[in-house]
């Protein structure tokens, strides 16, 4: 158990920034054949850190770097915790942290596209904040189901243990949920309100706009850092006792990546309120009626 | 290794043209000729740009403001002026209000001549650039 854990963490710190920027590269391909484009190289991302290392860093203050080491740190620590099969809730809380770490080196700039990149950033964990809460409730609920046992668990390691058939069985809603905010975690369009990947700019580069250099590559790894873990949180979905599911959680995580990178290049950016409105009920009618019609069968 | 040369990002700032060279760079990023197969980024951030690319020529309104943003690019950057009139002025080159070419403010390394300049032109322009931006990174002593 205990090497398991340990494994689990350092396969995730070592290979989670390789396999996190092959995937930021595959979507900028996909999303230029998308759009009618060759698009980079696969390997692009890379060259863009390698980049940006090589390049100057402009601080505004000793603040800014503080909190945004603060967030990469709590990045890499939240998806160190999940890969090495803790409790899930805390897994959610260090998230949290993290981002607030990436508000606060935001807000320190004190430059006005940066803050308001800040300022929607925080709209956008208002927005999120209470389906990844109810993702891990819809765990604990449904592996009283899944597990044969009739207690639940918020544990990482027994829900993939102890689960006989895949969680997503009972927990169609809160997978649906969970996907409809993965599209804000992403940063993906509609609800790339405070910084954009692409080269139609939203208040420059909203929450990034301060940041340079080695800086700006240190948040890049750190979101594909992001990504590898909320994939993996997809994954837990999936993954059971059984051997083939396995293939089946990669299938599924491969169908969840490909459908945000088609939302994002066939939707267009939407105002907060819409943001904030519709996440909110999704979270109501999927989220909390599926944890709901689990807890009126148990 | 070059270090620079895969990941060009741009800033681009219109001066005081007719606004041809504008259009023409924003070609640069269409299906057509897809300036994104060689890993430039049109950014508008000068703090994420290594290539700044100048269409138009400077006058007394726009000179303080292409200085600062030439000022907010982190080093090594190059100056790349597009069309014949951040080149030298072009046809407004006598007007009274003009200054002159992006020459005249700032450091400029690749002319890119034209009117307007071809997409093809800039791309080769922004090459150019690439190897200048490597050049400067190396006389930098390679990391800061």
């Amino acid at each position: 158990m205990m090497l398991k854990t340990i494994l689990g963490m350092v396969l995730y710190i070592v290979f989670a920034p390789f396999v996190g920027g092959l995937l930021a590269g595959l979507d900028r391909k996909i999303t230029a054949r998308m759009q009618g484009r060759i698009g980079p190289p696969i390997l692009q991302p890379f060259y863009d850190v390698r980049k940006l290392i090589n390049k100057d860093i402009l601080l505004i203050n000793n603040m800014q770097y503080l909190f945004a080491w603060c967030f990469v740190i709590f990045v890499v620590f939240t998806g160190a915790l999940f890969y090495g099969g803790f409790n899930i809730l805390l897994v959610f809380f260090v998230l949290t942290t993290a981002a607030m770490f990436f508000v606060l080196e935001a807000t320190t700039t004190n430059s006005p596209y940066s803050v308001m990149g800040a300022n929607r950033e925080m709209i956008q964990m208002l927005s999120y904040e209470p389906m990844v809460l109810l993702t891990a409730v819809g765990f604990y609920v449904a592996t009283a189901f899944t597990t044969g046992t009739g207690a639940g668990t918020f544990s990482v390691a027994s829900i993939i243990s102890e689960s006989n058939i895949p969680n997503i069985v009972v927990l169609p809603g809160v997978f649906f949920g969970f996907a409809f905010i993965l599209t804000i975690k992403f940063r993906k369009s509609p609800f790339d309100l405070s910084m954009s990947h692409h080269a139609h700019q939203e208040m420059v580069k909203g929450i990034t706009t301060e940041l340079s250099g080695g800086m700006m590559a240190l948040i890049e790894v750190s979101h594909w850092y992001e990504n590898v873990f909320l994939l993996g949180v997809v994954a837990l979905f999936v993954l059971c006792n059984k051997w083939w599911s396995i293939p089946l959680a990669i299938l599924v995580c491969a169908i969840t990546y490909f459908v945000e990178i088609l939302v994002d290049n066939t939707s267009a950016r939407v105002k907060w309120e819409n943001m904030f409105k519709h996440s909110w009920i999704i979270t109501l009618i999927f989220g909390v009626v599926n944890i709901f019609i689990l807890q009126m069968l148990s | 290794m070059a270090k620079l040369a895969k990941s060009p990002w741009l800033i681009h700032y219109d001066g005081s043209s007719c606004n041809g060279c504008d259009i023409e760079v924003l070609a640069c990023l269409t299906p057509v000729y897809d300036v994104e197969r060689f890993g430039v980024i049109n950014t508008g951030d000068p703090k994420h740009a290594d290539i700044f690319l100048i269409t138009g020529g400077i006058n007394s309104q726009n000179k303080a403001v292409v200085e600062q943003i030439y000022s907010q690019m982190p080093d090594p950057k190059v100056v790349c002026a597009v069309g014949i009139c951040a080149c030298n002025g072009g046809v407004f080159k006598d007007c009274y209000n003009i200054i002159g070419g992006v020459d005249k403010v700032l450091p400029v390394d690749v002319y890119v001549p034209g009117c307007a300049a071809r997409p093809d032109a800039i791309i080769d322009g922004v090459i150019k650039a690439v190897g200048i931006l490597e050049e400067k990174r190396k006389k930098k002593g390679g990391k800061h």
